[in-house]
C-alpha cells in the first residue's frame, strides 16, 4: 500500500492554537490561584485578618460541602446534557426526613450511631425516590429535563414544607451533632498544644478557642463522595456512557446503550447526592431544616458551570466542578474578610460565571469545533 | 458461484395508499460493491431500512448468509453481522478512537466477581489501534475527541468500528457527501479495502463517479420499483440516468 492510500495526519492544531486550549482547559485553577494570592495580600491591607490560616482553610471547605455535593450529581447529569433544577429542594426533603428518622429511632431507644445511620438510609431513600421518578418521567414519558425537576422541585417542596410543619425538625439527640462538626484531626495551638488524630483532646477555655478542627466529618464524608464520583465517571463504563449520551444521543442509541435506564440512573444519582447533602446537613445542625437547600441551586449550578461543564452536554470533569466550588467559596470568604458588604459577592460569582462560559466558547470559536452529534 | 450473503425476494413495502417499495428481488453476493441508485423517493432507502431492521417488510423474503431472517428492531440486525453506517455516522464527537470502536460494548476489568467494573482502556486503544491498521489507516492520535478529526477521518473510524465488530455486509448511505475531493478518493478506496476483505458493501449514491470508481454491480430503482441491474462495464452515467429518471425501465419490457 502506498502512503496515498492511507488518510493522512492531517496537522490540526498549530501551536498557539495548542496553547489556547491548554490555558482554557487550566484557566479554573489558575483563576483559583490569582484570587487566593489576591486575598492574601490584599485581605490584611483592608484591615482583616490574614487570610491564608488553617482555620480559614478549614471553614471553606465545611462551606463548600452542601453545595458540592449539589455539584457531584449535576456534573453527571449536565454532561448528559440534561439539568436536575430539584436538587435545592431534595436536599431540604432529605434534611427533614433524615432529622425525623433520627429522632424517632433515637427515641424509640436505638444507639445514636445506629439512629445516624438510619437517617442516613432515610435521606438517601428519599432522594432516591425523587430521582427515580424524575428519571422515569424524563427517560420514558420525554418531558424535557428542565420542566420535569421544576415541576418536582415544587412538589418536593411542598412535601419538605409539610413533612417539617413548616417548622426547623428539633429535638435531635445532642450527641449527634458531633457527627457533624467533630472532626478527623485537631491541632490546637500554642502551649501545651499539639496535634490529635481520631478523637478530640480534652481541652477546655482558652486552650480550646486555641483549637482548629481538621477535615471535620462532612467534610471526609463529602471528599469520599467526591472520590466515588470521580471514579465512575473517568473509569467505568457508566461514565463512558454518560459521556456519550451528552455527546451524540442518537450515536448512544445507535450502538445499543441502554439509555433510557442510564437516564433514570443519572437522574437518581443526582438526587442522592442532594440528599447526603441534606443528612449532612442535619447533623451539622442538630436539626432537620425544609429551607436549607434551596438557595444552594444556583451556586451548585454556578461551580459546576466555574467547573468547565458545558450545558451543552459531553463535556466535562468532577475535578472542574471542585474547583468551581471552591473558586465561588473562596471568593465569598474573601470579600467578607475584606469588610466587602456582602451582597458584592453575588455580583462577583455572577461576574465568574458568565466569563466562564465565555472562555469555554471562545476556545471553541477558535478551534473551529464543530457542533456535537457529528 | 458461491451463494449470496443477502438475498432479497420479491420484498414489499407499503405507507398506507403509497408503495414505497414494490416487489423487489436483489441478491449479494461474497466480496461485491454493489451500488444502488435512485431518485429521491425511489425507495431506495425503504429498501435498506427493511434489510437493516428499522421497518419490518409487509411481504417478502430476506435470506442473510441463507437463512431467513427478520429484523424487528436495528439492533437485531447489527447483531446479526449486517452493518449501516448512516451519514450521522453514530459517533460521539467529544470521545475518542477507541471509546467510539468500543461504544456501547465497552471491555471491562472486573473485580469482586464482577461487582466493580472499570474499563480497560489499555485494551481497547490496542485493539482500535489494529483494527485501523488493518484498514491501513493512520491517524495524528487515537486518544483526541474525534471532533478533531476530519469528516472523512471519522467516516474511518465509523468503518473501522463496524469491521471490528465482524460486520458480514456493510451497508452505507451516501458516503462521500459532505467531503473534500481528496477524502472522498480516501473513502472509496476503504470501499474497495472492505471488498478485498471479502465485506460486501451496499452502496447508496446519488454520485455517478462514485459508482464508476468502485462498484461491481449497480441497481438503480425508479418509484418503489428495480428498473435495471447491469455490471458496471456495461454501462455508462447517461444510460444509468434514463433508468433513474424512468426513461428505461428492464422491469416493464420483460413483462411488455
Amino acid at each position: 500500500m502506498t502512503d496515498s492510500k492511507t488518510i493522512p495526519a492531517e496537522p490540526r492544531l498549530s501551536p498557539d492554537k495548542r496553547f489556547i486550549l491548554l490555558a482554557s482547559r487550566l484557566w479554573a485553577w489558575a483563576f483559583l490561584g490569582l484570587m487566593i494570592a489576591f486575598f492574601i495580600i490584599v485581605v490584611p491591607l483592608s484591615g482583616g485578618a490574614t487570610f491564608l490560616t488553617l482555620r480559614n482553610a478549614m471553614n471553606i471547605l465545611v462551606a463548600i460541602t452542601p453545595v458540592l455535593l449539589l455539584g457531584l450529581g449535576q456534573t453527571f447529569v449536565i454532561i448528559s446534557a440534561g439539568i436536575d433544577l430539584s436538587v435545592g429542594w431534595v436536599m431540604s426533603l432529605a434534611s427533614v426526613v433524615s432529622a425525623h428518622a433520627i429522632r424517632a429511632s433515637f427515641n424509640a431507644g436505638a444507639p445514636l450511631f445506629l439512629a445516624a445511620t438510619l437517617g442516613f438510609l432515610a435521606a438517601v431513600g428519599a432522594s432516591a425516590g425523587v430521582g427515580l421518578v424524575n428519571g422515569l418521567i424524563i427517560a420514558k414519558l420525554k418531558v424535557p429535563a428542565f420542566i420535569v425537576t421544576l415541576g418536582s422541585s415544587f412538589i418536593v417542596r411542598g412535601m419538605a414544607l409539610l413533612f417539617s410543619e413548616n417548622t426547623t425538625v428539633i429535638g435531635l439527640p445532642a450527641d449527634i451533632r458531633d457527627y457533624g462538626n467533630e472532626s478527623l484531626f485537631y491541632v490546637v495551638n500554642g502551649e501545651g498544644g499539639g496535634f490529635y488524630a481520631f478523637f478530640r483532646p480534652d481541652v477546655t477555655g482558652a486552650m480550646l478557642r486555641q483549637m482548629d478542627r481538621i477535615f471535620t466529618w462532612p467534610v471526609v464524608i463529602t471528599a469520599i463522595v467526591v472520590i466515588i464520583c470521580m471514579f465512575i465517571l473517568n473509569r467505568t463504563q457508566f461514565g463512558r456512557h454518560t459521556y456519550a449520551i451528552g455527546g451524540n444521543m442518537q450515536a448512544a442509541l445507535r450502538t445499543g446503550i441502554p439509555v433510557d435506564r442510564h437516564i433514570v440512573k443519572l437522574y437518581m444519582l443526582s438526587s442522592v447526592t442532594a440528599g447526603i447533602a441534606g443528612f449532612l446537613s442535619t447533623l451539622r445542625f442538630t436539626a432537620g431544616s425544609a429551607v436549607i437547600g434551596d438557595p444552594l441551586l444556583l451556586s451548585s449550578i454556578a461551580a459546576v458551570i466555574i467547573g468547565g461543564v458545558s450545558l451543552f452536554g459531553g463535556a466535562g470533569s468532577i475535578i472542574g466542578t471542585v474547583i468551581g466550588a471552591l473558586i465561588i467559596a473562596v471568593l465569598t470568604t474573601g470579600l467578607v474578610m475584606m469588610n466587602v458588604q456582602a451582597f458584592w459577592q453575588f455580583i462577583v460569582v455572577g461576574a465568574v460565571v458568565i466569563i466562564a462560559v465565555l472562555i469555554d466558547q471562545s476556545r471553541d470559536l477558535i478551534l473551529g469545533r464543530r457542533g456535537r452529534g457529528s | 458461484m458461491s451463494e449470496p450473503v443477502l438475498s432479497i425476494r420479491n420484498l414489499v413495502k407499503r405507507f398506507g395508499g403509497l408503495t414505497a417499495v414494490n416487489d423487489v428481488s436483489l441478491d449479494i453476493n461474497p466480496g461485491e460493491v454493489v451500488a444502488l441508485l435512485g431518485d429521491n423517493g425511489a425507495g431506495k432507502s425503504t429498501l435498506i431500512k427493511c434489510v437493516s431492521g428499522v421497518h419490518l417488510p409487509d411481504e417478502g423474503e430476506i435470506r442473510f448468509e441463507g437463512k431467513p431472517v427478520s429484523f424487528p428492531k436495528p439492533i437485531d440486525a447489527r447483531s446479526a453481522g449486517i452493518e449501516t453506517i448512516y451519514q450521522d455516522l453514530a459517533l460521539a464527537n467529544n470521545l475518542d478512537v477507541p471509546a467510539n470502536i468500543f461504544l456501547g460494548r465497552e471491555v471491562k476489568h472486573r473485580y469482586l466477581g464482577g461487582l466493580i467494573n472499570t474499563l480497560n482502556d489499555k485494551l481497547m486503544l490496542a485493539e482500535a489501534e489494529q483494527s485501523l491498521a488493518t484498514l491501513d489507516i493512520q491517524f495524528p492520535s487515537l486518544t483526541q475527541p474525534i471532533e478533531s478529526l476530519s469528516g472523512g477521518q471519522r467516516q474511518a473510524v465509523a468503518i473501522a468500528r463496524a469491521i471490528y465488530w465482524k460486520a458480514r455486509l456493510m451497508i452505507m448511505d451516501e458516503p462521500t457527501n459532505n467531503l473534500g475531493v481528496p477524502e472522498q478518493q480516501k473513502v472509496l478506496e476503504l470501499i474497495r479495502r472492505l471488498r478485498d476483505q471479502g465485506v460486501p458493501v451496499i452502496l447508496i449514491t446519488h454520485t455517478m463517479p462514485d459508482v464508476f470508481a468502485v462498484a461491481d454491480r449497480i441497481v438503480v430503482m425508479h418509484r418503489g420499483r428495480k428498473v435495471t441491474e447491469k455490471r458496471t462495464g456495461e454501462t455508462n452515467a447517461s444510460e444509468l440516468v434514463q433508468y433513474m429518471v424512468g426513461a428505461l425501465d428492464d422491469s416493464r419490457e420483460a413483462v411488455a
